[in-house]
């Protein structure tokens, strides 16, 4: 791991496809900065992408990377760590990706803890099938698929997080690039599983979870007196529906990674060139 | 006497059945005779009736046969249950003094020993006791050396204390003195050798294949009868730097074991048909991201939930064909409990050699029959491990393009790429379930696209030349008949071909453990007068396949590149196979 990595070294030489003004440009970027600022290079990083706009990521990205099918990059990250922990891994995905079809997975991730970094990208709208209701969609948003809107509240990630024992929980605005890279950075700095919500506006077919929008609701934690190692705060704040929070809203920094936990203690590439010594004693429990 | 004895114990499921018949059978295996036991359960904990039955032999035993000579039941059902494979010289041990078992009718000539099973358990120490009891009774009507069961005993209950341990052969032994001194002499006398047998079950040695040939990873959920597998490697896998995750589903399972798997580990879940159908949506992805898996399927009758607890091979066109698109797979189906082993072995090397899922095929009746095999059966110096195309820094230079990319997905003429472990200087890549370029990134330009798919497609035929898709062969080489299985049929066909030469009937009879590639069978099949494709399903799945081998093939024009058939294309397409010799055209 050489101390020179840049961010841009995390860059592919792929042009993204995504729209002019996307969020999940900031989004990408902020990772990248996370990635470098955190002391990885690309060939120590693997990074597992969802389906959707956001999913591409991996694809502009330059690292090692799988870009899987819709809703099961978590499992896809969740094994790579466990079988080598010395990979930084973080996974990526939309809300739709990580809290619709990838729902149950999301929870098991949170509570199971392993030592990645997962960045949602929240637009709040299915971007990469043109504009469908996603799981964060407002209950009245009207779409394609729901041209009266949902008509059902819309999922609290940040909540299903805490419920299910997160030990890191934030969340992000994809244009306050600073901020964001900060926050996606403490998330990879985490021992465990760093979850961070990145608000990350689709300029295409969302017009009411706008940069305007996000930029006028949005209340930063820094300049509060939020402490986020109390978990009754964080709880209050997030189950605040009628408030946009960025920072780190709770962060146990007691957590054990799943891994560790688990006595994982290097990589399992390597292997023997026959079976392992000893395997004769395998069969002989059997007498 | 018969020269094989069938003992069951039977009775209500949460009674001890499994283990008080495992003992036994740990009994005989240890005193030298080959045993091969088998289960009947129903798909709930506690009640309904459930039996376990060992058929043992000096001679190795293949399969069950429809005949009991011992039969310890602590319920009157077991004895209806049974009644058909009961014959005249057939003991039966029960407790009369039970209240449930006082009007029992024995079936027949067999006899019916009562035996106060819990009373005397009771004397020994403990009324749980009370089959230990009827096996020391089994000892006695069997002339099986007693001490071979108390070894058997100090096996299981060790690690309970030297006080439950003594009580247990207290135990065996007021049963074996009760019908000594109640009923006297029997005709049997079961002879012992010298030899040292292991005794285990199709998942088992699933399992001790895997952790031998490497792997580290395993992800699964818990399904019948697959569930033993994952069992096995728990607590194992770990002593060889491995671990086991219990998963929230199947579509969770395949995908950390993919994860597991890129990151360089040689990884495996397992899992039965309703799990399968879960998996086929990250089957394609496995095979196009090149990920060496292998994905075992355990089946059970099907569809749906089916019959959870019983017999049926009615998966096979699921792992041939699950998934949309096309994808190059490897299908194995080990045929006999000790190829469990093997062909798990084998499993992981064709999946890093060739990088692609391979799917290793067993079923309920392998997974819960535990057979004898001699310990040099599962030597571990023979097994080889080839993990294939794997660079390091030291040779990751050559595989680099001009911009110094990665080419991880390379059109190579075998249709293997390099693999780099992710760690590896320079090898950083993307890989996807997208149609991609040799570096791995997404692509829908036609040629490229033809280039992947006929790249991923030449994998089967380097198989097809490098390895050796052979079947077992049986019976009388040059027979009329030809009769022909996949799967854990192979030891009941290879006793009936015995039974069949004793009454005149000659017949050859292959066992082939490789679905897809598959040996070519033509000229077998050609050779016979009349062909019987043996398994256990309803449509004969695999007889489907080999029809489908030895039809005159038809021509064929395939477009794959993303881009529907256009007139005039397809007319000089038919002219050219028309004219074409109908060979080149496949
Ligand atoms: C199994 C499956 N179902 C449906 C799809 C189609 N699909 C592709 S992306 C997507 C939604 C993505 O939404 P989101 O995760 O919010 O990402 P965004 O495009 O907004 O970034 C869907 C439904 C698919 N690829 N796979
Ligand atoms: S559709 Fe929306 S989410 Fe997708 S690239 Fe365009 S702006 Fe971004």
């Amino acid at each position: 791991m050489s101390s020179d990595v840049r961010f841009t070294d995390f860059k592919s030489d792929k042009q993204p496809t995504w729209c002019p003004g996307c969020g999940d440009f900031g989004t990408m970027n902020g990772m990248m900065k996370a990635l470098a600022e955190t002391g990885n290079d690309p060939d120590n990083t693997f990074i597992v992408a969802g389906i959707g706009c956001s999913g591409k990521i991996g694809t502009y990205m330059h690292s090692y990377a799988l870009h899987g099918v819709h809703g099961r990059a978590l499992p896809v990250g969740i094994g790579v760590k466990m079988a080598n922990p010395d990979l930084e891994v973080m996974v990526s995905g939309g809300d739709g990706d990580g809290y619709s079809i990838g729902a149950g997975h999301f929870i098991h991730a949170v509570r199971r803890n392993v030592d990645m970094s997962y960045v949602v990208m929240d637009n709040r709208i299915y971007g990469l099938t043109k504009g469908q209701a996603s799981p964060t969609s407002r209950e009245d948003f009207e779409t394609s698929t729901s041209p009266d809107g949902p008509n059902q509240p819309p999922v609290n990630p940040k909540a299903l997080a805490l419920a299910s024992g997160a030990t890191f929980i934030a969340q992000s605005f994809s244009s306050n690039a600073q901020r964001h890279a900060e926050i996606v950075q403490k998330a990879v700095e985490h021992d465990g599983f760093g979850f961070v919500n990145v608000y990350s506006p689709c300029v295409t077919f969302n017009d009411v979870d706008t940069y305007d929008y996000f930029r006028d609701a949005i209340v930063d934690l820094d300049e509060t007196d939020h402490d986020p190692s109390d978990r009754d705060q964080a709880k209050d704040k997030i189950l605040e529906s009628d408030k946009e929070y960025m920072g780190v809203l709770y962060q146990d920094e007691d957590s054990v990674p799943f891994e560790e936990r688990e006595g994982v203690e290097g990589s399992m590439a390597e292997i023997p060139d026959g079976a392992p010594e000893g395997a004769m004693d395998l069969v002989r429990e059997f007498y | 006497m018969p020269e094989d004895l069938n003992w069951a114990i039977g009775g209500e499921a949460g009674d001890g059945i499994d283990s008080t018949g495992k003992i036994f059978a740990q009994a005989l295996s240890r005193a030298g005779r080959h045993v091969f036991t088998s289960k009947d359960f129903a798909s709930r904990i506690r009640g309904g009736y459930t039996a376990y039955k060992v058929r043992t032999s000096v001679d190795r035993v293949e399969s069950v046969v429809d005949r009991l000579d011992i039969l310890i039941a602590l319920t009157e059902r077991t004895i209806h249950e049974n009644e058909d494979e009961l014959h005249e010289d057939s003991v039966i041990i029960y407790d009369g003094e039970r209240s449930t078992m006082q009007d029992v009718e024995v079936p027949g000539d067999a006899t019916a020993l009562e035996v106060p099973l819990k009373r005397l358990a009771e004397d020994a120490g403990g009324a749980i006791m009370l089959n230990v009891v009827a096996l020391g009774a089994a000892c006695e009507v069997t002339g099986f050396p007693i001490e071979n069961l108390d070894e058997s005993l100090e096996k299981r209950f060790g690690d309970k204390g030297e006080a439950i341990v003594e009580n247990n052969k207290e135990a065996a032994r007021k049963g074996q003195h009760y019908v000594q001194e109640e009923y006297g002499e029997f005709d049997y006398d079961m002879e012992t050798t010298d030899e040292d047998y292991v005794l285990l079950n199709g998942d088992e040695a699933i399992g001790m294949g895997a952790i031998a040939a490497g792997c580290r990873f395993y992800a699964g959920y818990p399904i019948t009868p697959a569930t033993d597998v994952m069992e096995y490697m728990t607590g194992r896998v770990d002593q060889f730097g491995g671990k086991v995750v219990q998963a929230e589903d199947e579509l969770s399972a395949i995908n950390m074991a993919l994860g597991a798997a890129r990151a360089g580990a040689r990884a495996m879940t397992a899992t039965s048909g309703p799990g399968i159908d879960l998996m086929t949506e990250t089957f394609g992805l496995v095979a196009t991201s090149e990920t060496p898996l292998v994905i075992c399927d355990v089946m059970r009758s099907g569809p749906s939930t089916g019959m959870p607890t019983k017999q049926e091979q009615g998966d096979l066109n699921m792992t041939l064909y699950g998934g949309h698109g096309e994808i190059p797979r490897f299908v194995v189906a080990p045929t006999t409990v000790s190829e469990c082993f093997w062909k798990t072995v084998e499993a992981f090397n064709l999946a890093e050699k060739y990088q692609t899922p391979v799917f290793l095929v067993s079923d309920l009746a392998m997974a819960v029959t535990e057979q004898t095999f001699s310990p040099e059966t599962f030597d571990m110096d023979e097994v080889e491990i080839d993990r294939g195309k794997v660079v390091d820094e030291n040779d990751i230079d050559a595989w680099l393009d001009e911009k110094g990319r990665f080419q991880a997905h390379f059109a190579a003429a075998d249709g293997v790429s390099p693999r780099a472990f992710p760690g590896t200087t320079d090898g950083a890549h993307m890989t996807t379930g997208l149609e991609h370029d040799e570096l791995g990134r997404r692509t829908e330009d036609t040629d490229v696209r033809i280039e992947q798919v006929d790249k991923r497609q030449r994998k089967v035929e380097t198989a097809r030349e490098q390895e050796d898709f052979d079947y077992r062969e049986f019976g009388d080489p040059d027979a009329d008949t030809l009769v022909i299985s996949w799967g854990s049929n192979e030891g009941a066909l290879r006793e009936s071909l015995t039974l069949l030469e004793e009454d005149g009937y000659d017949v050859r009879f292959l066992s082939v453990p490789y679905i897809f590639p598959r040996p070519d069978l033509s000229a077998e099949i050609e050779a016979a007068e009349d062909v019987i494709v043996v398994e256990c399903n309803a449509t004969g799945q695999f007889a489907d396949v080999i029809e489908h081998d030895v039809l005159e093939r038809v021509q064929r024009i395939n477009k794959y590149n993303g881009v529907r058939f256009k007139a005039d294309e397809l007319a000089t397409d038919i002219k050219e196979t028309l004219d074409a010799p109908a060979e080149a055209t496949q």
